[in-house]
């Protein structure tokens, strides 16, 4: 295990071929260059194999049957939460809750809060560079309770305005932020931002769909109240997202789903809800995903997050200063590779991103176009849109080369 | 002509997109109306003028990717003389095949036939006011005569 992490063994050659969906083609004879990870990510064979193995091997309902099947099947879901625990280093399994997606995880957030600890003209405080599923939450449920949301401002290079946020920060119940940008890669001091949280007296949610990817994540030495993630833009498959949450806070929030699996008993009058963290997971879950997840989970852990962190900052460094070389493209977001994120979101003059991505994608090369659920940071940098190139671990130089190369091919259309 | 791997950016499409055709706004316009495209954010503006049941002039404004700003500039051309039933019977094949049938997929498909939806709701408007007018007009003689 230890050996797997030493930096000379991280090698994109040998991660490629774990991965069958980039040995196809696409348009015909091209390689296909997937440059759209902060969308979601490819899948290893490892995470392949568990979903069918589940289906084929051991297909069963967990938690209520006690043949031999449901055994094996609560068996490998419950070593997925043993796993995700201890990939953000949470101090308990019974911290991690699993949910649809990240969204599901925040909504799971902000509803029960709001049932339960939300009064009346509370503040909750968001950023400007928040994705949809953890700015329209916010939004909808301040409104429907009459607590109110301030935005705190983000400046020209992408980060968060720190004289704005401490004026905001005073008497806020709840601080939301993004560990790291979808649109601008920008990666937010997560440790120091949910410190001054807490000074304020807030509770502190990070959205952490884009962070856990991509870099080590300590819950517990960031001191969060509530982390999300999802695992398909991490190796795993669509359909799983995680909330950890501090235990003591979990206990003390009404469920936010109810129904089966989440209660303890049920009688005609009341119902005494289930123990962590089933409390929170109503209904059959997705179990052959979870487990699919817990191979993604193990395929990066071993790995190492710190190889992952390292190999895709010097990854974006040598992508951002190949677009530089593009005349007319303008990069958005932080300028040092160092405090962001293998996010490249970019424009080419006044071509519009859609037809840049149309005409890259012609060409094989993959990547995301529009505004990327984050319509309040586009308004911020008054563009209608951006292309958005992300990378992964199986990117590497020849992929930027490609991008490039392509980028070339737009201006012979469309200039 | 460079050969493009894709078959989307047609040379029609470039043309129109490089050089649009009736591009602007109307001093005076019997029907206007538009929309957008929550995909792209394309947006797309159509002016119209009638004379006697016939398109005499007509203008499009917008912002947007090359499918839809090329799209809007053509369909401009198309409808240009026509009369309104003729204008009523372009569909999205005719528009299409005007555009030199590109391949669009199922996604920005939708960039091409914006231009249209919003033509043709310019143009419903305006029968729809006519269509009152008349009844007015109808009512009014009634009543009168």
């Amino acid at each position: 295990m230890l050996e797997v992490q030493k930096d000379h063994l991280f090698d994109v050659e040998k991660i490629k071929q774990d991965f069958p969906l980039l040995k196809r083609k696409v348009h015909g004879d091209k390689r296909l260059v997937y440059l759209d990870n902060a969308a979601t990510s490819q899948k290893p064979s490892q995470v392949i194999s568990a979903i069918s193995n589940y289906y084929s091997a051991y297909n069963s309902n967990i938690h209520r049957s006690v043949h031999q099947l449901a055994e094996e099947a609560t068996d490998a879901f419950e070593s997925t939460r043993d796993k995700a625990a201890s990939f953000i280093n949470a101090a308990s399994r019974e911290e991690v809750i699993f949910t649809k997606n990240a969204t599901e995880a925040l909504n799971l957030v902000a509803q029960s809060l709001s049932l339960k600890y939300l009064k009346p003209d509370d503040k909750v405080v968001v950023t400007e560079m928040e994705h949809h599923s953890n700015f329209v939450p916010w939004q909808q449920l301040t409104r429907r309770y009459g607590a109110k949301l301030e935005i705190s401002d983000v400046d020209d290079e992408g980060f968060i305005d720190q004289a704005d946020l401490e004026s905001k920060l005073v008497g806020a119940k709840v601080f939301s932020f993004t560990h790291m940008s979808n649109v601008l890669g920008t990666i937010n001091d997560a440790k120091r931002l949910a410190r001054l949280g807490h000074k304020h007296g807030a509770l502190v949610v990070v959205d952490g769909a884009q962070s856990a990817p991509h870099l080590p994540v300590d819950v517990q030495d960031i001191d969060c109240d509530f982390f999300a993630m999802s695992a398909h833009k991490m190796l795993g498959p669509t359909g799983v997202g995680c909330l950890y949450g501090k235990k003591q806070m979990l206990e003390e929030m009404p469920p936010f789903l109810l129904g089966g699996d989440m209660i303890k008993e049920v009688h005609r009058e009341n119902t005494q809800w289930n123990d962590l963290p089933w409390k929170f997971e109503a209904g059959t879950s997705n179990i052959a995903d979870v487990i699919g997840y817990g191979e993604a989970l193990d395929y990066l852990s071993k790995i190492g997050m710190r190889n992952v962190a390292k190999h895709e900052q010097s990854i974006c460094g040598e992508a951002m200063r190949a677009l530089e070389r593009v005349k007319d493209v303008k990069i958005y977001g932080p300028k040092d590779p160092s405090r962001r994120g293998a996010v490249i979101s970019f424009n080419l003059g006044n071509v519009h991103p859609h037809d840049v991505a149309s005409i890259l994608d012609s060409e094989g090369v993959a990547i995301r176009s529009g505004h990327h659920c984050a319509q309040v940071l586009m308004e911020k940098l008054r563009v209608p849109a951006t292309s958005r190139a992300s990378f992964y671990i199986y990117n590497d130089a020849a992929d930027i080369e490609s991008l490039t190369m392509a980028l070339e091919k737009v201006k012979e259309a469309l200039y | 002509m460079r050969k493009m791997s894709s078959d989307m950016y047609k040379e029609i499409i470039l043309d129109y997109y490089k050089n649009p055709r009736n591009r602007g706004t109307l001093e005076v316009a019997d029907a206007k109306s538009r929309d957008s495209n929550p995909l792209c954010g394309d947006v797309v503006e159509m002016q119209l003028k009638f004379k006697d049941d016939v398109v005499s002039d007509i203008k499009f404004n917008g912002d947007g990717c090359a499918i839809s700003q090329a799209s809007a500039s053509m369909l401009t051309e198309l409808v240009m003389g026509k009369t309104i039933d003729q204008v009523r019977a372009i569909d999205k094949s005719i528009l299409l095949e005007n555009l030199g049938s590109p391949n669009l997929g199922a996604v920005r498909i939708k960039c091409a036939l914006l231009p249209l939806k919003v033509m043709k709701s310019a143009l419903y408007g305006y029968l729809g006011e006519k269509m009152s007018a008349d009844e007015e007009k109808a009512v009014a003689g009634s009543t009168t005569g």
